[in-house]
């Protein structure tokens, strides 16, 4: 029962909070939100909502190929969004790369935000020469754009792999490759809201009843220094996701074999000359709407959070 | 200011070091460099002089100082998918690449500056709100997409513009451009523009707020009260006032042009630097992906160590500031 009445508690917080009233208040976040969420939902549902399995080959007919979308002539109901050249269903492929693209976006995030955090938590607090070199690595890194850091730790990482286990682990390969390029804003702000934290009383308190530094790091700053983090992770994520379906366009992601968005599209240009424009142009209107939904939940977080604008 | 200036050139002699010594790293040790070069029927024991000749047996010191002086001898080693030295591929493609960033950091300068003026000067009006959703599609439209649109709409359904290549090439030395013809002129408008877009929505982004910023500011308000005319304080003293982080900013995004222009190149089979890149990597031909990497390397060390100078040119403060502080 206990918790029960905290849970309550807490919710009754939330939605008093201004955090709420001003998500409230901005109509294009509240759909940026729900735009968000349904990509979410889609992602995780679609084995069960997709109208057909686009990449088990025994479903698919050559017959269908390259069928318009349903408002067409030549359309019919049961493609909704058209065929691709293989006959596969637009919109089950949307649904499935959407999958793969919000994976490794949110993998890369996650895994960029863990060494970000980490190394601004290490840098900030303990300060002094590891400070100097994490700073000076992470100066080194941002001088260059981070989709040519990533591209290049693919590179090398399939350079080292075996031939036969590249299509297993490309995901990861991409994984890595991303969040390895994108931890330095995490790790500078993260610094930064440390070194401010790091003088203040509870921190001393917790230095004198002799707790370790690891869980003064840990346990004690950072959910001090989250609310940056947070905007910094949802922009990530717009980031990301983007990184990951250029990638994939350029021919350095994800195979066509399990396609992402950003595959999806590189397939679909070379219909573009034959007029069929609808396979590359719905999954580039998906991608488009969800990066721009994700960035807009930041843009407004950014506002949210910002104790200088409440 | 030497003093900057000396400092500065260190601090990009060491950026440089790291970046040929990740290079050099990939080289040496992804992938063995002799079982690339020789074919199958090699013995091991020419495997063995090869190794000896060129060197992969010495301290690994010794064979780092060798990499860094063969590159700035402007020897790269030789490509393993083409069979050619790299140098030669990076000259024949170095212009293709460098006359579409410069198009279309031109391009970006000269629509996004006004642009930016614009809506800083009337964020009110419809012209300024139909520019804040241009920008906000730009930053969350992806290079590429905005490049397929394009190829869509003006080289399939249009058919006004080539959808691939550099049109006619004319030959300067070794400088091949296709600035002085007509179908050279039109194949780059698309990709010009693709490769811009970002760079312009930043720019007008970042004017508009300066301009802003600085208009709310006393000596504009007394500029006013001295019955200048209007135009004489936008330009001569607003506009002038958000020129520095404008000049930072729009330095340091040249070089992410150039490392940009990869994907542009891609859409648009451009033959620059990006696409023997791309291909590079997916062929894992280790030489270009490490020239490249140091190519790049340079381009940007070049331009931030420009930009540090021109800063300190163009802000008067900066340079005051110093004297106090030395004096």
């Amino acid at each position: 029962m206990k918790s029960v009445v905290r849970i309550q508690n807490s919710l009754h917080r939330f939605f008093d909070g201004d955090i709420w009233y001003s998500f409230k208040k901005s109509k294009v976040t509240i759909i940026a939100a729900c735009v968000t969420a349904v990509f979410m939902l889609a992602a995780i549902a679609a084995p069960l909502i997709a109208p057909h399995t686009p990449f088990d080959p025994a479903t698919l007919d050559l017959m269908d190929a390259s069928t318009p979308p349903a408002w067409y002539e030549d359309g019919t109901a049961k493609f909704l969004l058209g065929t691709d050249d293989q006959g596969r269903d637009i919109f089950s492929t949307i649904l499935y790369g959407s999958r793969i693209s919000i994976f490794v976006g949110f993998a890369s995030m996650v895994l960029a935000m863990t060494i970000g955090i980490t190394l601004g938590l290490i840098s900030g607090y303990i300060g002094g020469a590891v400070e100097a070199v994490i700073m000076r690595i992470a100066d080194v890194q941002i001088s260059f754009p981070a989709i040519l850091t990533a591209m290049l730790i693919y590179g090398v990482a399939f350079s080292l792999l075996p031939n036969e286990r590249h299509e297993d682990l490309v995901v990861w390969v991409l994984v890595l490759a991303i969040g390895l390029s994108n931890w330095v804003n995490f790790a500078r702000t993260v610094r930064g809201s440390t070194l401010v934290e790091k003088n203040k009383e509870y921190v001393q308190a917790a230095r004198v009843i002799g707790r370790r530094p690891t869980t003064i790091m840990f346990r004690h700053i950072l959910p001090n220094v989250m609310g940056p983090v947070l905007v910094i992770a949802t922009i990530g994520l717009a980031i990301a996701i983007l990184t990951e379906a250029t990638l994939s366009f350029l021919g350095v992601g994800v195979p066509p074999t399990k396609p992402s968005l950003g595959t999806l599209i590189r397939i679909g240009q070379d219909f573009l000359f034959a007029g069929e424009w609808w396979i590359v142009i719905f999954p580039g209107i998906a991608l488009a709407s969800l990066v721009l939904a994700v960035n807009l939940l930041g843009d407004w977080m950014r506002d949210a959070l910002n104790p200088k604008l409440r | 200011m030497i003093a900057l200036i000396i400092r500065r050139i260190f601090q990009s002699f060491i950026v440089m070091l790291t970046v040929a010594l990740v290079a050099f790293t990939l080289f040496r040790y992804v992938g063995d460099p002799v079982s690339q070069m020789v074919g199958q029927e090699t013995s091991i024991a020419d495997m063995e002089r090869m190794r000896e000749e060129l060197g992969l047996n010495d301290p690994v010191i010794v064979q780092f100082a060798r990499f860094a002086w063969n590159t700035l001898q402007g020897k790269f080693g030789i490509s393993y998918r083409l069979g050619r030295p790299v140098n030669e591929l990076f000259v024949e493609r170095l212009p293709a690449t460098l006359e579409l960033s410069l198009i279309a950091a031109l391009f970006s300068i000269v629509v996004g500056i006004p642009m930016g003026v614009y809506t800083g000067l009337y964020p009110d009006r419809v012209l300024s709100k139909v520019f804040q959703a241009i920008s906000l599609i730009g930053i969350s439209l992806p290079t590429f997409l905005i490049g397929i649109l394009l190829i869509l709409y003006f080289g399939v359904i249009l058919g006004w513009l080539p959808t691939f290549g550099r049109g006619e090439v004319v030959q300067l030395g070794w400088w091949s451009t296709g600035l002085l013809t007509v179908s050279g002129l039109k194949a780059i408008i698309m990709p010009a523009f693709t490769l811009g877009m970002f760079q312009l929505t930043l720019i007008m982004r970042l004017v508009r707020s300066e301009m802003m910023e600085v208009l709310r500011t006393d000596y504009i308000k007394f500029a006013r009260a001295r019955g200048l005319t209007n135009r004489a304080v936008n330009f001569g003293h607003a506009l002038k006032n958000t020129l520095v982080p404008v000049i930072t900013i729009t330095g340091l995004q040249i070089g992410s042009i150039i490392a940009f222009a990869i994907i542009t190149e891609t859409v648009f089979q451009w033959p620059g630097m990006g696409l023997l890149f791309l291909q590079a990597i997916q062929f894992a031909d280790i030489p270009v992906m490490s020239t490249y990497l140091i190519l790049i390397a340079f381009f940007f060390v070049v331009i931030n160590l420009i930009v540090d100078i021109l800063y300190h040119v163009v802000d008067p403060r900066l340079r005051f500031d110093k004297a106090v502080a030395a004096g």
